[in-house]
């Protein structure tokens, strides 16, 4: 049965599959059936045929699950036109647009709907109701767009949710749920974009050895299957070729040392120059920032649409005019083109990083603001209501006093700071999004066109010159996804509906991306492989997780929550409502356990423990890697010492090298040597190899042989140990080689199994 | 499934699932697409083989350099003519499966590299692999002087026992090391 499962893994031609596994099956019936013997018998039998039906079922529900990955058919037309690296784009966004769908799902699941269906409707309280002073303007689309007006009273801000313990029939607890629903979004991206990784990286083999196999590699493995375009096969010859006069010319070249400290001057100058403008884009968004502060304070009437959206505009605009003028002090450096892209890359990054968190700390100075306008409101009401009661008790002559009955629109409230910052947030993912289309609209359909229909009348050919088409910036949108992806997680606790919005924009994102690569690209110059940078940019997406983990921890725990709106309004911090559940709903004893947990006595040893155990850890695959070279060096060593000892033997005696071919013992000559690297390879799929080293020892001395020695029968019987050897199992392979009767003469293929 | 083409039997099919990469639906397209390729007398007989110039003609293989040795390299007739059946078919489907093991894969292209089919690489089955890659023209050629060089660099990285020819087992060692081998190597229908 275990034959059967591996059959698939054999080399052999089907016809001598279908043979052996129908000897197998009749075999398993056989035996089966007699095992069946005896006592016991019906429930093995059912045993049996319930693991028959397990593995048909198993069977069929692979195939339902290929069946059901969508875009499949559109991502490999696409990488049959441009190759695997482009599409490698598109398989990005699809795993991008299946997480952020888990999250949409667990956000619209246990925090709106349970809102929406169980909580009190809009209008009923304060937080719900667009206050008066506003209501004439709520409904206009200026005001809507900016997410202000109803938008901002509804399910998709922070602002609108109540703060009861537990709403509706269920007792949901609403307040405890956003707040795990907010931490389990980043823990469940976590889990699965290291788990992303981890199977890169299984399958990427370790990538380490960078420039140990260059043209070995270039060679056999440069060629992509999957290219179904002659268009795209002959730039794949051209850049092949390319690579090919590179890699000799760059070997050639790594002995020529110039002028070492001009180009250290030149680097160091435009590594300056970088920074200078890097440290420029922060200082502007944060001056932004302020001044958006500002013209809040104003009447919004008299500001124009740019100086309402001023800030998310120079945020794209930055985006947009940085990395090209990097690239230009770029070419200072004259790195090699593979380094110099890891620079502009890591640059890039830095810009975005730099922006993005100038931009929220601009933000958090306005919370602080915020919080202080709230303490001054809030002393206001408090001192207003005392003023009602006094009226009251004054007016009416009595203690019971109702409390006073306001229509929820007209009553003051604070400010909501975190509404505010959830429409931060969703205003700059819309501008991003509207920024990133318009970019792709222009930069590539209109310049398409324009290079289409005026090549005609222009006086130098477009196509080949100055404009003609555009190429597909797979880096620059790569880190847009990522980047955009940042925003919605710093975003989504503070604006629920971000998650679904963000659904919505890869949605489109794939159909209009998928539109515009075939219409209006053509395949790269230098078509370059996406494989081993798949890692890289998961590793840029694991970082920015926790980049835009922090922010929101750190106002979980510092900040205290608006008194005013939001599900943890009244609190002093938003993590009390763990507390709170856990004093009020959970037996006494886990509240005991909790407090002993969180004591720091015991959580310091446990963060040691940890430590020292990625310590031993990275000391022991050190380790490995050590003893894998040494083996590697032990298997040329022993190669080597082969290679001499045969070349010494057949500078004596040719003769005596044919009786020696005639021995049995020849074939043991090998394996010791053999032996030693089989168990050291760090791969342990490569077992089947340890059958064909022998053989393949003898193949080689096979063929040596019968370069030097013209013909005799011995030698021929050398040569015919080859074939079967890789194919018999091991224990055959160190038999002697066979008589005489085979038949077959020098140089036979390879047996057609 | 194919009104006109003849339909593949239930217990076959399940077989070939056992025995190849390919899932149920592949197996189907397989059979419809080969079927396609056959001409009109062919399709009654038994076991039928489609020539090789019809194999070639498959959009999957019509741009690929090796097109005319993975037709030798599956093809399993007497005449040596590079003709497949549908089983050859779907052991070609299957070594460039995306599911196909490493080992597999390396295999069969060893198998193909060998223009000689000597069961080993070496200077002249390289420099035939080179010429294919960089295409049919002139202009994108390589001179004798570099042609000669990339071939002495990629034997002193490859060939362990320095006997001059890269044979399976080094071949496989090499690939192992590549993280583009598997990607690449592929082709789906």
């Amino acid at each position: 049965k275990k034959l059967i499962a591996t059959l698939r893994n054999k080399p052999w031609r089907m016809k001598r599959r279908l043979k052996l596994l129908k000897e197998c099956q009749a075999f398993v019936e056989k035996f089966e059936g007699a095992l069946g013997k005896g006592k016991g018998r019906k429930l093995y039998a059912y045993k049996v045929i319930m693991a028959k039906k397990m593995i048909k079922f198993n069977r069929d529900f692979d195939n339902f699950k290929t069946a059901c990955i969508p875009w499949e058919r559109k991502i490999k037309e696409v990488e049959s036109h441009f190759g695997s690296s482009v599409a490698s784009y598109f398989i990005f966004l699809r795993w991008m647009y299946g997480l952020n769908l888990v999250l949409f799902g667990l956000m619209f699941g246990l925090v709106v709907l349970p809102e929406v269906m169980m909580g009190l409707p809009y209008g009923s309280i304060p937080r719900k109701t667009v206050p008066r002073a506003q209501q004439a303007k709520a409904m206009d689309y200026s005001v809507l767009l900016d997410f202000g007006g109803y938008c901002k009273y509804s399910v998709l801000f922070y602002g609108y949710y109540n703060d009861e313990r537990t709403i509706g029939l269920l007792q949901f607890r609403l307040p405890l749920s956003y707040l795990l629903v907010g931490v389990g979004i980043f823990g469940y991206s976590l889990m699965v974009v290291i788990r992303t990784m981890a199977r890169n990286s299984d399958e990427g083999g370790d990538g380490g050895d960078d420039g140990q196999f260059t043209f070995t590699f270039k060679m056999f493995t440069s060629w992509d299957y999957l290219i179904g375009n002659p268009e795209t096969a002959d730039n794949k010859y051209a850049s092949i070729t390319t690579s090919f006069k590179e890699s000799i010319v760059d070997e050639q070249e790594n002995q020529k040392d110039e002028n070492i400290h001009l180009r250290r001057f030149l680097r160091v100058l435009a590594n300056l120059f970088i920074l200078c403008s890097l440290g420029g884009s922060g200082f502007l968004i944060y001056f932004v920032v302020k001044r958006s502060q500002d013209f809040a304070k104003l009447d919004q009437n008299t500001l124009s649409w740019y100086e309402k959206n001023e800030v998310e505009v120079v945020m794209s605009l930055l985006g947009l005019v940085c990395p090209p003028l990097f690239e230009t002090i770029a070419e200072l450096e004259e790195y090699h083109p593979r380094i110099a892209l890891k620079w502009q890359l890591g640059r890039i990054f830095a810009l975005f990083l730099g922006n993005l968190y100038t931009f929220l700390f601009a933000l958090f100075d306005d919370v602080n603001e915020k919080l202080e306008q709230e303490k001054y409101i809030k002393n206001a009401t408090i001192w207003g209501l005392k003023e009602y009661y006094a009226n009251y008790s004054t007016f009416h002559n009595t203690t019971d006093i109702p409390p006073p009955e306001i229509p929820p629109a007209d009553v003051i409230r604070g400010p909501c700071w975190e509404t505010d910052v959830g429409i931060e947030f969703v205003k700059l993912t819309v501008s991003d999004i509207q920024v990133t289309y318009l970019t792709i609209l222009i930069g590539d359909f209109v310049r398409a066109v324009i290079v289409r229909f005026l090549n005609y009348c222009w006086c130098w050919d477009l196509e080949a010159g100055f404009p003609s088409y555009g190429e597909f910036d797979i880096s620059g949108n790569v880190l847009g996804l990522i980047f955009n992806q940042g925003m919605i997680w710093m975003g989504a606790f503070y604006a629920p509906g971000l998650v679904g919005l963000n659904v919505l924009r890869l949605l489109s994102s794939m159909y209009y991306q998928c539109w515009a690569v075939m219409s209006c690209n053509v395949p790269h110059e230098r078509v370059f492989k996406a494989s081993k940078s798949n890692n890289f940019y998961m590793g840029l997406l694991l970082l920015v997780l926790f980049l835009s983990l922090l922010p929101v921890v750190y106002t979980i725990m510092t900040l205290p929550p608006s008194s005013d709106c939001g599900p943890f309004s009244g609190r002093a911090q938003m993590y009390d409502v763990v507390m709170e559940t856990i004093e009020k709903d959970l037996p006494a004893f886990i509240g005991n356990i909790f407090t002993y947990a969180t004591n720091p006595g015991l959580i310091i040893p446990a963060v040691l423990l940890m430590v020292l155990a990625i310590y031993y850890l990275n000391a022991t695959s050190k380790n490995y890697q050590n003893a894998n070279l040494e083996l590697k060096r032990k298997m040329q060593m022993a190669r080597d010492e082969e290679k001499n000892r045969r070349n010494n033997k057949e500078s004596t005696n040719q003769v005596m090298h044919d009786l020696v071919g005639l021995l049995p013992n020849r074939s043991l000559i090998p394996p010791p040597a053999e032996e030693a690297p089989p168990p050291g390879h760090e791969k342990g799929s490569k077992f089947p190899k340890v059958a064909k080293r022998p053989g393949a020892a003898d193949n080689v001395k096979g063929v040596n042989l019968q370069k030097d020695v013209s013909l005799a029968a011995p030698n021929s019987r050398a040569a015919v140990t080859r074939p079967p050897g890789p194919r018999v199992p091991p224990g055959n392979a160190r038999g002697p080689p066979p008589g005489p009767g085979r038949g077959r003469g020098r140089g036979a293929p390879p047996p057609k199994c | 499934m194919g009104t006109t083409a003849s339909q593949l039997r239930k217990d076959l099919l399940s077989e070939y699932q056992e025995l190849t990469f390919l899932t149920k639906r592949e197996i189907i397209l397989a059979h419809k697409r080969f079927s396609e390729l056959l001409s009109k007398e062919d399709r009654n007989v038994p076991t039928p083989r489609v020539p090789m110039e019809k194999v070639l003609s498959l959009p999957e293989l019509k741009s690929n350099p090796f097109r005319k040795r993975i037709s030798h390299v599956f093809s399993t007739s007497d005449m040596k003519d590079g003709s497949l059946t549908f089983e050859d078919f779907l052991d070609l489907l299957s070594a460039f499966s995306d599911s196909a093991t490493l080992e597999i894969k390396s295999h069969y292209a060893f198998r193909i590299f060998d223009f000689d089919d000597d069961g080993t690489l070496d200077g002249g089955d390289l420099e035939k692999l080179v010429n294919c890659l960089t295409g049919e023209t002139d202009d994108t050629r390589l001179t004798t002087e570099e042609m000669r060089q990339l071939i002495s660099n990629i034997l002193e990285e490859s060939d362990i026992d320095k006997d001059g020819t890269v044979n399976l087992s080094e071949f496989q060692h090499v690939i192992s090391r590549s993280p583009d081998f598997v990607s690449s190597f592929k082709i789906v229908l």
